[in-house]
């Protein structure tokens, strides 16, 4: 089992590779070469501040897009191109062929963001000359930045596994924005009565909470961060994404391919 | 089918269980955050030009985001009576910076600013930049002069900014007259309760706050006790100069013909009259806003 | 133990607007193939032979019935590591080279890295494709990319091989070179089961085929058998376009070339067709007999409205 799981992984990263997906290295590189300058030039002072901001939400923001745009073709692409035919032939099981491209796109962006980061630190020793003690709680925000991608990546390849890539774009995307505000649906979920109230408190809690994972201003800020904190962050990702993944499992498995 | 019953009973149960497991580890993370974490992150946001800008022109609807959560926030915190209200005008701020037009945050966030504590932030000076930023950004909009000038009236004791804020308010075309009527008390009988009551009765009805609401109701009972006091005082007063000492009991002025009946305060409960003539209601606790002048100054 | 036994195997689909329709594609299969044997599964396009070795292969799922592999359920993962599939018109993730193909589709076919890349070399170049190296399968011609199909079908040594219309769109170069394929495997003892519309593909291949129609079995036998099942013919020809008209009843086919006429005739005719052409001195060139060939038989299968028994 788990050297075709890990043989299906490996692959899923190469098609990634291959497809030149990591290229959006290079549109980062140029954002932070850019930035710190530019923005330094306005507010003097600020210049470290903008820089892990520009930083943090570009490694967010590219790789939430890398998760939509490869995320939505995981499952959907091989049924359309029929390349499903002749794994399906194999001794795969049907589960360990979603649970492979799951860890496939997971690596992809994983490998992206520590280069990316590697390229962080690099431009704020470059601006900054030298690190600072608080530099370390970039890492703890990346963390969660990746927390979010083992999200982002379980719910793409959800709807992958049922729906065309148009329609999962959207989804994801809608879920996306909704999960940033996940907070203020629950909010309204507790002014709201009778049906609308478990409806409302429902959904809140299906969706996820992007909110508690997003830790960039408080890195920016130089604010310390929780271990406790991170320790059930980090649960409550490997619970949400297991979830949805078994999921993603449940209806691919019962799927007639066309 | 492919599968067999027991493996997919095996997976739908593994789902369940690992979305359980993901609430309540939900709610913990919460907890651990705090309730007012996201909103703590307004304090980290830069100006809101930028966030503005930022916003690819969906600032409308973030500035409904924020506003709802203006809203909630000083909700909680007026339920809790709490001590301070740190987050409200950072709140407001970004709100209004995101959509200068949302005139309700102006109205109601000023009042939210202004009012005392623990209703309120405390903070009337804050509430008028506010109101004045509202204005600038909304000439048009006369009833935010009203705003101004209950917040200078009410809060501040500034008879005078009042004035010139009703004043200047009722020569935006639109206006109601009302407000000039307003402006020439404030001129003459800024000392008046009456002329508190009008304000008050003004946001009663106009505001779409409940908890505003709820504090002109408050307000509006205590000037009614006051001025039932003050009135009753006059009367002890009268029955002291024709009997020589102040009446005891209730009784004694309705005998002299000076009361038809045990005076009841707005909640129902009877007025307590005092050995010396003055007069008190039942429930201190219930009149919150209830002001004593000194009986030198009642006419 | 039969290599292959499929018993009752249907596919409905269900259609219409309110999905309430029920559209048989494969109707209750019974069939067996045994170890060894070369077995086609013929029919026109849509008869439903996709549709079966779909439900073989576990890419949809049987609406009735059930099928067993080399004694185990069809669909157990441990009989996948004994079979090939050649899909039809396969396609393969164009991003790879043909040797990172066969190690990836090896690996999950269960064979250890080792072995693999001892056997990646031999197998392409047994299906023609030594020399490609590691030019991505984006950049393969249809031929080619047949060849891959066959290679991926064999890379694991399984012992029965599902091929689907494994000569579509080949030139007949290619197509003989997978001919050859095939008897090759079938010499290595291998169990073939292949799909075709292609008649003197299956009839030279073949041991036994079937032939479907419209979802439904119409016909099982050994190959040679069920040729000379089919009447014969002979084919006559001689010098004499004139006789064309008074002979054309009892031919079923004619061609002219200038004098040259060439005909068939049912070899209850070929008597009277001969005595006929003596009399009109025409001169006679060749008589050859034709064998029954496989495809009368399947006209014949295909034009029968649908039976119940077969």
């Amino acid at each position: 089992m788990t050297s075709r799981l890990s043989a299906i992984t490996l692959n899923t990263f190469r098609e990634a590779v291959r497809d030149r997906v990591l290229y959006n290295l290079i549109v980062f590189v140029l954002l932070l070469v850019a930035s710190a300058p530019l923005f330094g030039q306005i507010s003097i002072g600020i210049e470290r501040l903008i820089l892990v901001n520009v930083g943090l939400s570009s490694i967010s923001l590219f790789g939430a897009i890398i998760a939509v745009l490869v995320g939505i073709g995981l499952v959907s692409k091989e049924i359309e191109k029929k390349t499903l035919y002749t794994i399906l032939s194999r001794p795969v099981r049907r589960w360990e062929f979603i649970v492979g491209k799951y860890f496939g796109l997971l690596l992809t962006l994983v490998v992206n963001t520590t280069l990316m980061t590697v390229g962080l630190y690099i431009a704020l020793l470059v601006t900054a000359h030298g690190l600072k003690r608080a530099d370390a709680l970039l890492l703890a925000a990346i963390y969660c930045i990746v927390l979010q991608f083992m999200i982002m990546v379980a719910l793409t390849l959800l709807f992958s596994s049922f729906s065309t890539p148009v329609f999962s774009a959207i989804f994801a995307f809608a879920l996306f924005v909704i999960g940033t505000f996940a907070e203020d649906l629950k909010n309204f979920a507790a002014v709201s009565q009778g049906a609308m109230h478990w409806a409302a408190t429902g959904v809140a809690y299906l969706v996820p909470n992007f909110a508690s994972l997003n830790v960039i201003a408080q890195a920016a800020h130089e604010q310390p961060i929780s271990g406790n904190l991170l320790v059930f962050n980090t649960l409550y990702a490997l619970l949400y994404s297991g979830a949805v993944t078994a999921a993603a499992v449940l209806i691919f498995e019962r799927r007639n391919l066309k | 089918m492919n599968l067999n019953r027991t493996a997919t009973w095996i997976r739908a149960l593994l789902l369940l269980a690992l979305l359980a497991g993901s609430v309540a580890t939900r709610r913990h993370v919460e907890h651990l955050r705090g309730s007012q974490a996201t909103l703590e992150e307004v304090l980290y946001l830069p100006s809101g030009k930028t966030v503005k800008n930022l916003s690819l022109g969906y600032s409308s609807l973030l500035a409904d985001i924020y506003w709802t959560r203006a809203v909630q926030y000083f909700g909680a915190h007026h339920i809790q009576h709490a001590a301070d209200y740190d987050l409200l005008a950072p709140l407001l701020d970004i709100t209004t910076d995101l959509d200068p037009h949302l005139i309700v945050a102006y109205e109601n966030g000023a009042i939210f600013l202004s009012q005392q504590r623990p209703e309120g932030a405390g903070r009337p000076d804050k509430a008028v930049a506010l109101v004045e930023k509202g204005i600038r950004n909304n000439p048009t909009y006369w009833r935010l002069y009203f705003t101004l000038g209950f917040i200078h009236y009410v809060d501040r004791h500034d008879f005078k900014a009042a004035q010139q804020a009703f004043q200047k308010g009722s020569e935006v075309p639109g206006a109601l007259p009302w407000m000039k009527v307003m402006a020439a008390r404030m001129a003459e009988k800024a000392d008046d309760p009456n002329t508190a009551g009008y304000l008050w009765r003004a946001i009663y009805e106009t505001t779409t706050d409940k908890d505003i609401k709820q504090t002109a109701v408050k307000h509006l009972v205590s000037l009614r006790a006051q001025a039932d006091i003050e009135e009753l005082e006059r009367r002890t007063q009268a029955y002291e100069q024709k009997f020589g000492k102040p009446p005891e009991t209730w009784s004694d002025l309705i005998r002299a013909g000076l009361l038809r009946g045990v005076p009841q305060d707005p909640n129902g409960a009877p007025y307590k009259l005092r050995l010396d003539g003055t007069v008190q209601v039942e429930d201190a606790q219930k009149f919150p806003y209830l002001e004593r002048r000194p009986l030198s100054q009642i006419k | 133990m039969h290599a292959i036994e499929i018993r009752g195997l249907s596919k409905d689909y269900p259609v219409g607007f309110w999905k309430k329709k029920l559209r048989p594609a494969l109707k209750p299969l019974d069939l067996t193939v045994e170890a060894g044997e070369a077995f086609g599964f013929l029919g026109p396009n849509g008869a439903g032979k996709t549709t079966t070795l779909k439900l073989l292969m576990g890419i949809i799922f049987p609406t009735a019935g059930s099928a067993s592999i080399l004694g185990r359920h069809f669909l157990d993962p441990e009989v996948k590591k004994k079979i090939g599939f050649l899909p039809e018109q396969p396609y393969f993730y164009d991003y790879l080279s043909a040797p990172e193909l066969l190690d990836y589709y090896a690996g999950l076919s269960g064979m250890e890295a080792a072995e693999r890349k001892k056997r990646i070399g031999t197998v392409l170049e047994r299906v023609g494709l030594g020399d490609v190296g590691s030019k991505h399968l984006r950049k393969f011609s249809k031929g080619m990319l047949q060849r891959v199909g066959i290679a991926q079908a064999i890379i694991h040594e399984p012992e029965v091989v599902f091929l689907d219309e494994p000569m579509s769109g080949l030139d007949p170069l290619g197509r003989h070179e997978v001919r050859e394929l095939i008897q090759g495997l079938k010499d290595e003892g291998k169990t073939i089961f292949f799909s075709t519309h292609i008649l003197s593909d299956a009839e030279a291949l073949c041991d036994r085929v079937a032939v479907i129609h419209k979802g439904e079995l119409r016909g099982v036998g050994v190959v040679n058998d069920l040729r000379s099942n089919v009447a014969g013919k002979s084919e006559v020809i001689w010098e004499g376009a004139h006789t064309v008209a008074a002979v054309s009843d009892f031919l079923s086919e004619s061609h002219v070339t200038g004098e040259t006429v060439r005909g068939t005739v049912q070899n209850d005719d070929l008597d009277r067709l001969l005595e006929k052409l003596r009399q009109q001195r025409a001169r006679l060139i060749s008589v050859t007999p034709l064998h029954g060939t496989l495809e009368d038989y399947f006209l014949s299968k295909t034009r029968e409205k649908e039976t119940s028994t077969r």
